[in-house]
């Protein structure tokens, strides 16, 4: 077990180096000169030169990338250009936010989503399984941003219900802090339930017509216990693969998300920092998601061993 | 490459071909027609691409035009879908607005096709440093998540329709590399191909003759399904400000406008939603239909 994770750590390397060097590249790309806009309305060229010495813009681009990579190896990502803040602080204090944003559309998904697959999957060919499925494709053609203004629509300026945005952190008032962050995570979690309820549909389907699950059925066990221990149980390894990838989703959702609901999460702080051609910040942010993508990957990865008993064995 | 774009050269090829001959094509298209949401999904699919090509012939006033002493008028019979915060037609820039989304939608698609399937193709078959190379970079690609690369792209390149399809285009482009990579590796083991190699048949003659044929189907069905993505990545772009730009019409843009007025003009938010909705569904049915048609084991 250990050596197969420390096999896949080192897969995972590469393609780290790679993603290091498709940010870098990221800030040499983006449009405008943020040491212009640093030095304020009169361009004064002694502040200016200050400010390249002081960010190391004179040095070439090979030893920008490697000074770079240095220090985001120690844990520093560089400053905010904007807010002056170190970058890993500011990603730090959205962080918990998008969390619990994300947390709550996953347990919202999960709870719906799951369920839902094994239903359709049991009736299928049913009203049931085709209702399902019309709501499942529905979730996921929905634009979620178009689902947020829709539900501010109804639930806050016409029934005056749920708050239209705003945040409340948990550990301040957990009640209310869930209450005012139902709506997005309700938005966010919309598209996930969809592709959990097909994923764990066609899981089910496969599984359900295997050799394993008619001996259970032989045996005359019930049909509940068929379902949950026998084919469920196996059912669920493809299922866990796949939550891996719904990271990177639950991710770009809560971009659009928080634009709407204005929650001050880590989706917000991308589109500020993108207007505000904040470099270190959106570097900082991409490279922090797609790290946090292959742990995730890398766990998922794991899981699926310990689920599978044949793959454990070895 | 336009054998990627009309498959049905392919079939008329694989008609005469021994080998794949087995493949009734007529089979997938009748499978295709009784398949009932497919249908829908076509239609709704006919009906948006009729609504952006007559969009220029129809009786519809000006999409741009505005008009200071009808702002945010309630649907009416001179404006059925009512008019926004200054005095312009809803309905027709929902009409005109449908040309940014498709143009979008397929140019972007057009753009990771024509880039991930060649690269796929050649890390599929020539394996080794090519293929280490390739795929390494598709999955640092991927591991950034499809809207944060599209925003961060978007942003370098500069906000409008075009750059917007640019990054939409390259975001999804490792999706059809490692889609086509697998399905060459699978092809390339069959007896066949390995036939084809020993009787000398040039790489060029095995490529097109006997592994693209095979790469089609998958390619065609996610391509249909990343339309649908990608028209919503558009939308969600120009909600954003970072796609087609003002006064220009645009269902995200729209959108983006109508939120700042939900409780005076709530009309301005309802209709592009649907169309978005709409038109979505229509390319995810439609996908999920020649799934099933072009599926040989599904009956």
């Amino acid at each position: 077990m250990l050596s197969f994770i420390l096999r896949r750590l080192l897969v995972a390397i590469p393609t780290i180096i790679l993603i290091s060097i498709f940010v870098f590249a990221l800030q040499k790309l983006l449009p405008g000169d943020p040491i212009l806009a640093m030095a304020g309305e009169e361009r004064d060229p002694e502040t200016i030169a200050f400010l390249r010495e002081k960010y190391g813009m004179n040095d070439p681009i090979p030893v920008q990338y490697l000074k770079w990579v240095g220090n985001a190896l120690t844990g520093d990502l560089g400053i905010s250009l904007r807010t002056n803040q170190p970058v890993l602080e500011l990603i730090g204090e959205k962080l918990p936010v998008t969390i619990q944003l994300a947390t709550m559309a996953m347990i919202f998904a999960i709870s719906i989503g799951i369920p839902a697959g094994i239903l359709s999957a049991i009736k299928k060919g049913t009203a049931i399984d085709y209702v399902a499925n019309v709501v499942a494709l529905s979730g996921l053609s929905i634009p979620n941003f178009w689902l947020g203004i829709m539900l501010i629509l109804l639930v806050s300026v016409k029934w005056q219900l749920l708050p239209a945005s705003g945040y409340v952190p948990f550990d301040e008032d957990p009640l209310r802090s869930i209450q005012v962050m139902i709506m997005p995570a309700f938005v966010l979690g919309t598209a996930l339930a969809a592709t959990l309820m097909r994923h764990t549909r066609s899981a089910m389907l496969t599984v359900l017509t295997s050799d394993y699950v008619r001996t259970a059925r032989a045996k005359g066990l019930k049909e509940r216990r068929v379902i949950l221990k026998h084919a469920f149980r196996n059912a669920l390894t493809p299922i866990v693969t796949l939550s891996a990838l719904l990271f990177g989703e639950l991710i770009a959702g809560a971009v659009l998300t928080e634009q709407i609901f204005t929650v001050p999460g880590f989706g917000k702080l991308v589109v500020d920092a993108v207007f505000n051609r904040d470099y270190a910040v959106v570097q900082g942010i991409v490279l922090v998601t797609a790290v946090g993508f292959i742990v995730m990957n890398l766990l998922a990865d794991v899981a699926y061993v310990l689920l599978n008993p044949r793959l454990r064995k070895q | 490459m336009a054998q990627v774009a009309t498959p049905t050269t392919i079939d008329a090829e694989s008609a005469n071909d021994p080998v794949l001959d087995h493949r009734p094509e007529n089979r997938v298209w009748k499978k295709f027609r009784t398949h009932r949401s497919a249908m829908l999904g076509g239609i709704l699919v006919i009906f948006f691409v009729a609504m952006a090509l007559l969009a220029p012939v129809l009786p519809i006033p000006d999409p741009t035009a505005t008009d200071w002493g009808a702002v945010r008028q309630a649907p009416s019979a001179a404006h059925p879908f009512g008019t926004d915060e200054i005095g312009r037609d809803v309905l027709s820039r929902l009409i005109w607005g449908a040309q940014a989304s498709l143009l979008a939608g397929v140019v972007s698609v057009a753009i990771a096709v024509l880039v991930g399937v060649p690269l796929g193709i050649a890390a599929g078959y020539f394996g080794g440093w090519t293929d280490a190379a390739i795929s390494r970079c598709t999955e640092a690609l991927l591991a950034a998540p499809f809207l944060i690369l599209a925003i961060a792209l978007a942003a370098f390149l500069g906000p409008s329709l075009t750059n917007a399809m640019i990054a939409i285009g390259i975001s999804a482009t490792p999706l059809f590399v490692r889609l086509t990579r697998g399905q060459v590796l699978s092809v390339a083991a069959e007896d066949y191909v390995d036939s084809a190699r020993a009787i000398g048949l040039p790489t060029r003659k095995i490529l097109t003759r006997y592994i693209l044929p095979n790469i089609v189907p998958p390619v065609l069905v996610q391509a249909t399904l990343t339309v649908a993505t990608a028209i919503i990545a558009e939308a969600s772009l120009s909600f954003l400000g970072l796609g087609q730009q003002p006064p220009a019409p645009s269902w995200g843009s729209m959108l983006n406008t109508a939120k700042n007025f939900l409780d005076q003009a709530p009309w301005m938010a309802l209709w592009p939603g649907i169309a978005i909705f709409l038109v979505v569904l229509g390319f995810n049915l439609l996908g999920d239909g020649l799934r099933d048609a072009l599926d040989p084991r599904e009956k």
